[in-house]
Formats: structure tokens, sequence, C-alpha cells
């Protein structure tokens, strides 16, 4: 009964050290920084695993014709690359930095509900040996793509099933991850942090949080109902009863496009705390960069349907649609200007979290500028489902989404292990990732113009020579990965000690703790002037 | 909000119990997948799951009793399993709201446009020309064969009353609580749950008079999907709700919570007259309208 040990008496024990015995320090850990950590190491390992699958991917598309796997094996590589991905490495990521860095901004000992915390972990990796297991099955692993559409996901083989309880169970571990994230938010600030006061990175993830427990559960209704029509004979996808295929898109792209928010606000709290540090100036604009974010929230909730303008809705939904969607732009370019501004006549200083941080305002509005031609619906019709879209979202996701990730990493790795990490190997890993993942995904704009349509294992040799710079720049953005790895490890076997505020311009409660940051961050809450 | 008494918020040293409760569900989900794919042993596993799943419910509602009891929680310990049981069912309504979507389509959307409205003249005139948009509907295909809808003003009605009935009889019970009068928290309690548990008696007569009677059935069409599905979640709910209230009761009967101390009993009433409101809908849409 581990949970009995502290039960009495905590006054004047703070039980700073961790548990010695690997059990309790990592499988029933409560602990706020334990548990990020577990995140962030599972989210690291799925993003080598979901990288291996789009190199798969990509190795296939070298070249036109079928040369190293099947048609439906390619496609269970696409789906489950995306699937993992989603919800195995930028989603748990994001919540790694969360359990790490709120406790730490906001003044707290630990998140609120930390047995809760334990949870959501570890039903992560359950939800996952569950999901990578259906490579291994009768009838291969889904193929029908990650947005799941019936009627051709119902074909899935025995994953079907597996699947749905897999994502079910990924959805608990985020509803409960996203309470404790706002419990912990709104309880749990040290005295003076008021809401206006808090970090950046703190209110992208309130609103990310908000979100999430908004959507998970219409992504559980949405393969419930995907279940159910294929084993109990219910005709929610079944025009012949009285349902509609089409019925699945909406209730699938009301959950699916606020999630691209929630793995993007965050994105945005990061470089938010890091942009003003290696400009040693305040955020520009703070207050209109908060209410940007809740804007896109909002937003995020009534332009779903610029997923299905080629369905055949009515033209009056296809034009709300298309100018919500497009209303999304202005709070995004606040948040673009807000960081140009506070780099504006900043003394820069460009080490490696402030690099990605930069190519993430580049390559980021690339991405958003690519999502505005989308969103004018007479256009989609010709870029709908081509590698138009695959480069679209990839921009937003990968030197978007994951290059925060990366910076973040960064940052905030002497703050965790105590030790700097090797700048040079750093700075060589900036510069593969961004130059290679443009090598990787500016050429898809071209075919997905000329009409290469996406999850497609072969293709006309008019789409060649593009495929292959496309797959050449992959293997090599896969492999310069290893330097992250590298980067990591030059920084938890570190030599050179770091200071407790490790940048000089850093600001915020969390560098005025020690480096590395104690087992429990706050157990007197510190007070904000 | 931040306050002074932050400092003695307690923080659990480490839990087995949240790894116990994830192999439970691993268990339970694969069983499941198993049982589906049709292997004899996927009842097995799926029954195994859940012993899992109900010694971990013992185990760890159990230890946050005793820790409750022992009173080291402080307010705002308190208040934050208030706020995490607000946007638990904050999840919850988006879960049902996901559901009444799929009605309010069926019945709005996609039955007028297999009857040929707005731009699918073509759809009905083509693939069912011989459908004429209605509803109650098993669609254009009649699947499930001739069936009789269930009224609103027999069973329904009464299961109605039932559980908003139920509302006040835990409203009372709520105020007895606040004002330390215990004979009557237990007895208004006993009333709230006992009146939960008359409603599922109806709702499983109800059924079964569906599917022998009225050729009702989750097969039958959207109206037997969206029927059963929306009924059946929320008696799902209602069963929870009814063990979560009868377990607060035998924890009254012990004499736990104070006056001014009792989070659980509030986070089951909250439950209850969620499942209460999410009735009401059901009541309008599914039965009467």
């Amino acid at each position: 009964m581990t949970d009995q040990t502290a039960a009495h008496d905590h006054h004047g024990d703070h039980h700073d050290a961790p548990p010695s015995n690997f059990l309790d320090r990592w499988v029933f850990t409560t602990n706020h920084k334990d548990i990020g950590t577990l995140y962030l190491i599972f989210s690291l390992v799925m993003f080598f695993v979901g990288g291996t699958m789009a190199l798969i991917i990509r190795a296939e598309l070298f070249q036109p014709g079928l040369q190293f796997v099947e048609p439906q094996f390619f496609n269970s590589m696409t789906t489950v690359h995306a699937l993992v991905m989603v919800f195995g490495a930028v989603m748990p990521a994001f919540v790694g930095l969360a359990n790490w860095l709120i406790p730490m901004m906001v003044g707290a000992p630990d998140m609120a509900l930390p047995r809760m915390n334990n949870w959501s972990f570890w039903l992560l990796v359950a939800a996952f040996t569950i999901l990578v297991s259906t490579l291994f099955m009768p009838g291969g692993a889904p193929a029908g793509g990650w947005t799941l559409y019936p009627p051709l996901v119902l074909q899935t083989g025995d994953a079907f099933p597996f699947m749905v309880f897999a994502i079910h169970i990924m959805g608990a571990s985020s509803i409960m991850g996203s309470i404790n994230v706002i419990v912990t938010i709104m309880n749990m600030r040290a005295p003076g942090m008021t809401l206006m006061k808090m970090p950046m990175f703190v209110w992208t993830w309130l609103i990310t949080a908000y979100l999430l427990i908004a959507v998970m559960p219409v992504l559980a209704g949405a393969v419930t109902m995907l279940l159910t029509d294929r084993y109990f004979g219910t005709s929610f996808f079944n025009a012949a009863g009285g349902g509609d295929p089409v019925l699945f898109q909406h209730v699938f792209w009301f959950f699916g496009h606020p999630e691209v928010y929630i793995m993007i606000l965050p994105a945005f709290g990061v470089v938010s705390q890091i942009i003003p540090t290696f400009s040693r100036k305040p955020l520009f604009g703070y207050s209109s960069m908060v209410y940007a974010t809740a804007s896109i929230a909002f937003l995020s909730f009534i332009v779903w349907a610029h997923h299905m303008f080629t369905t055949g809705m009515p033209i009056a939904g296809q034009l709300f649609f298309m100018l919500a969607t497009m209303l999304i732009a202005i709070p995004t370019a606040v948040k673009i200007f807000n960081w140009l501004s506070t780099m504006w006549k900043g003394e820069l200083t460009f080490e490696t979290p402030m690099l990605f941080s930069i190519a993430f305002v580049l390559l980021f509005t690339i991405g958003g500028f690519s999502g505005l031609m989308l969103a004018i619906a007479p256009a989609d019709y010709q870029y709908h489902d081509t590698y138009f879209v695959v480069a679209h979202f990839h921009y937003v996701l990968v030197p978007g989404a994951v290059f925060t990730l990366m910076a973040a990493a960064y940052y905030w790795l002497p703050k965790w292990t105590g030790y700097m990490y090797n700048e040079k190997i750093g700075k060589l890993h900036f510069w593969c990732s961004a130059i290679f993942v443009n090598v990787l995904f500016f050429p898809q704009h071209f075919v997905g113009l000329a009409g290469m349509p996406r999850r497609i294992p072969d293709y006309p040799t008019q789409f060649a020579d593009f495929n292959a710079i496309s797959s050449v720049g992959a293997f090599l953005f896969g492999f310069s990965q290893l330097l992250f790895v590298a980067a990591i490890w030059s920084s938890v076997k570190g030599k050179q000690k770091a200071t407790d505020q490790v940048w000089d311009g850093a600001k915020g409660l969390e560098w005025t703790l020690p480096s590395p940051a104690p087992y429990h961050s706050f157990n007197e809450p510190p007070h904000i002037d | 909000m931040a306050h002074a008494s932050q400092d003695s918020y307690y923080i659990p040293h480490g839990s087995h119990w949240p790894f116990v409760g994830t192999i439970g569900l691993f268990t339970i989900m694969v069983g499941a997948s198993i049982w589906l794919n049709g292997a004899d042993v996927g009842p097995v596993i799926f029954a195994l799951g859940f012993a899992v799943l109900f010694v971990m419910l013992f185990g760890w509602f159990g230890t946050v009793i005793r820790e409750s009891e022992s009173g080291i929680y402080n307010n705002d310990v308190d208040r934050s399993f208030r706020m995490g049981m607000g946007w638990f069912i904050f999840s919850e309504v988006m879960f049902f709201g996901c559901f009444f979507g799929a009605l309010f389509y069926a019945r709005g959307i996609s039955i007028p446009w297999l009857g040929g409205d707005s731009n699918n003249f073509f759809t009905n005139a083509l693939l069912w020309k011989d459908f004429t948009a209605i509803w109650p509907s098993n669609g254009p295909a009649a699947i499930g064969g001739a069936y009789e809808t269930m009224g609103a003003w027999g069973i329904p009605a009464l299961n109605t009353a039932l559980l908003l009935t139920s509302g006040v009889t835990l409203t009372i019970a709520h105020h007895a609580i606040q004002a330390g009068h215990r004979k009557t928290l237990n007895i208004f309690l006993a009333l709230t749950f006992i009146l939960g548990f008359i409603f599922m008696g109806f709702q499983a007569y109800e059924y079964i008079h569906a599917y022998s009677e009225l050729n009702l059935k989750l097969s039958t069409g959207i109206y037997g999907t969206t029927f059963y599905m929306l009924t059946g979640f929320h008696g799902l709910h209602v069963t929870l709700g009814a063990i979560m209230l009868l377990v607060v009761w035998l924890r009254c009967l012990r004499g736990h919570f104070k006056e001014d101390h009792h989070f659980a009993f509030e986070a089951v009433a909250w439950y209850w007259h969620f499942v209460d409101v999410v009735w009401l809908f059901l009541f309008i849409f599914v039965y009467w309208l």
C-alpha cells in the first residue's frame, strides 16, 4: 500500500528524493516530473515507430510501380503512421511538457490529481500496445486511412474491434489528462499568479485541454457507431436503413478539426516562451495572444465541414464553412505578427531552441497559407485528397508542431537534467532538419497541384521526379533525427552544469528553481508580484 | 484560484491502482475484441478483465475514502475533486451530444435527402424512387421490416415522473446532509436509488415489449438504431448512477461525510441530475416529437 505511506503528517516531510525502487519510481509514480518524463520518452519512441512507417511509404513512392510492399500493407502504413504520429507522438509529447512545466510555471507542488495522472499515461501505453499489435493480425492493420471513413473501414479484418477499442482507451487517457491540466491551472496557482499573468504555454494548454474534453468523447461516439454498425446491425452509416456515410464525416471532423488545433495551440505556447527569451524582450501583445488563442479554439468548432467540400453539401453550407475557415487566418496572423514584433529590435541570439522557433514561424506560415488555399471551396474540388493536402498538413505538423517540440526539448532539457546539451549537435540537428524537411514536403505541393492522389502506392511517371526528391528528403530528415537523440543524450550524460536560470533572457517561475529541478517543485507556494 | 493553504495540499506518493486499472481495461478491450472476432475464449478474457477492474475500483476508492475520512483532504483538494467531476460530466455531455447529433442528422438531413430534398432529386429518383421522407423511418430499404414505434405516454411518461421525483428526493437528501439530519438523509437517499432501480426495471420491460411485440429492434433501420443507442447509453448511465448512489448510501449508514465535507455525495448528485436532464431530452426528441 504505497498510497498510505504519506497519508499522514504531510507537514515537514516533503519527500524530496525520488523512490529508489524501480517499480515505485517509474510504474506506480504520481510525480508530475517522472510522469512527464515517461510521456516524453513514450512519444519519442512513437515518433521513431511512426517515422519508420513514413520511410516505408516514401521508399515505395521513390519511383513509380510497386517495389517493396503490397498495396494493402502500404495503406496500413499510411493509416497507422497517422494514428501513431497524432495520438502517440505529438499529443503525448505536449502532455509530457504540460506535466513537467505547468506545476513549475504556476508555482504548484504537483499536478492536482496525481493518481489519475499516472492512469492517463499507462492507458496510453495500453492503447498503443493494442493498436500496434494490429499490424500482426489476420487481415492486417487498419488500412482505410486515419479518418476511418465507412464503408471502407468496415472492411478491416480482425483488427477492426482492436482499433476501435484502442481509440476508446486513448480517448479516456486524453480526457483524464486534460481534466488534470485544467484543474491544476484553475486550482493550484500560487498566490498572485492571476490568469493574465500566466505564461503563454500555460494559457495555450488550458484552452487545448478544454478542446480535448469537448471533442474526444465525440470521437469515442463516432467509433462506437462504427462498431455497432459492423457487429450489431445498426444503420448509422447505411443509407438503405436511413443513415448516411457522410454522417460519419461530420461526426469525425467535429472531433477532427479541433484536434488539429489541439496539436498546434501548445506549440504556439512553446514558441511564445522561447522567442522572448532569446530576443531579451517581453512577449509582444501578451493579452492579444490570449484572445487570439481563445478565438482560434472557438472557431475550430464551426469549420469542420471544410474537410468535406466534395461530399455534395448544399452551396450555403459550403459558403459558411469556407468563410468561417478563412476567419481563422485573423487570430493566427495576430500571433505571427506578435512573434515578429517580439523579435523586432531585440538582442537576438540563435541558440538551438531559437533556431527551431524561428523556423517554426516561417514554415508554419507556409502551412497556414496552403490551408487558406484549401479553404476556398471551388479550388478545393481540385486539391481535395491530393498530395497538396498532404503537403499542407505536414507543413503545419512537422516544421509546425514537431519543430516546437524539438525547440522545447532543447530549451528545457538543462532545467530537467541539470546539464547543457551539446550545442554543436543541436545546431547540426537543426540545420539538417530545417533543410531536409523542405526537400521532403515542398515538392509534394507540386505533385498535388498536378493531381497526384494521396494514399496510393503507385503513380504515373509524370510525378516521378518530385516523388524521388521527396523520398530522398524523407530519408535524410528521418536519419537526422538520430542527432536529436544524441543531443538529448549529451544533456542527460552532460558535463557542463547548467545554471538555475540556464538562458540569460529567461523569465518565469521555472527558472527560479535549481537545475535540475527538485523532485517536488514548490512545497511552499512562491509569491508573484 | 490561488489559496494560502496550498502548502498542505495532499500529494499521494505512488499508487499501484492506476496500473492495475490499466491491466483491467486492457484485458476487457482485448477480450471484447476477440469475442467480436468469434473466438470462444473472448468472453472469458472479457470477464477476467472486469474482475481486475472491480478489484481496482474497490482498492482505489477504498484508499481515497480512508484518506478522506482521516481528514487529510483540505478545501483545495476538495475543490480539485469538484472541478474534476464537473469537467468529467462535461465530457459526458459531449458524448451524448454526439448521439443526439446523429438523431437530428437522420431526422433533419439524411431521411429528407433520401426522399429527394435539397440537391438530392436524383438520389431519390434513381436510387430510392418509392421512398417518401417521413419520421420515424427504418430507411428506404425498410431494414428490419414492419415495426411499431414506442409511444411517449405509457411507460416513458411514467419513467419521466420517476426520474423527476428522484431528483426531488435527492435534493431533500442533500439539504439533510448539510443540516446534519442523518435519518432524513438515509431515507431520502434510499428512496432516490430505489426510484432509479424501478426506472431501470420499466426500461427493461419496455425493451422486451419492443423486441417481442413491436418488432422494434436495434437493427430496425435508423429509427431502431437511434432509439436503442440513445436510450441504451442513458440506461447504462442510470445503472451506474444508481450503483454510485447505493455506495454513497452505504457510506452514509456507516456515518461517513460531514455537513461541510461530502464531495462524493455531491459528485453523485451532480451525475444523477445530469442523467435526469439527458432523459428529458430523450423523452422529448426520441419518444414524444
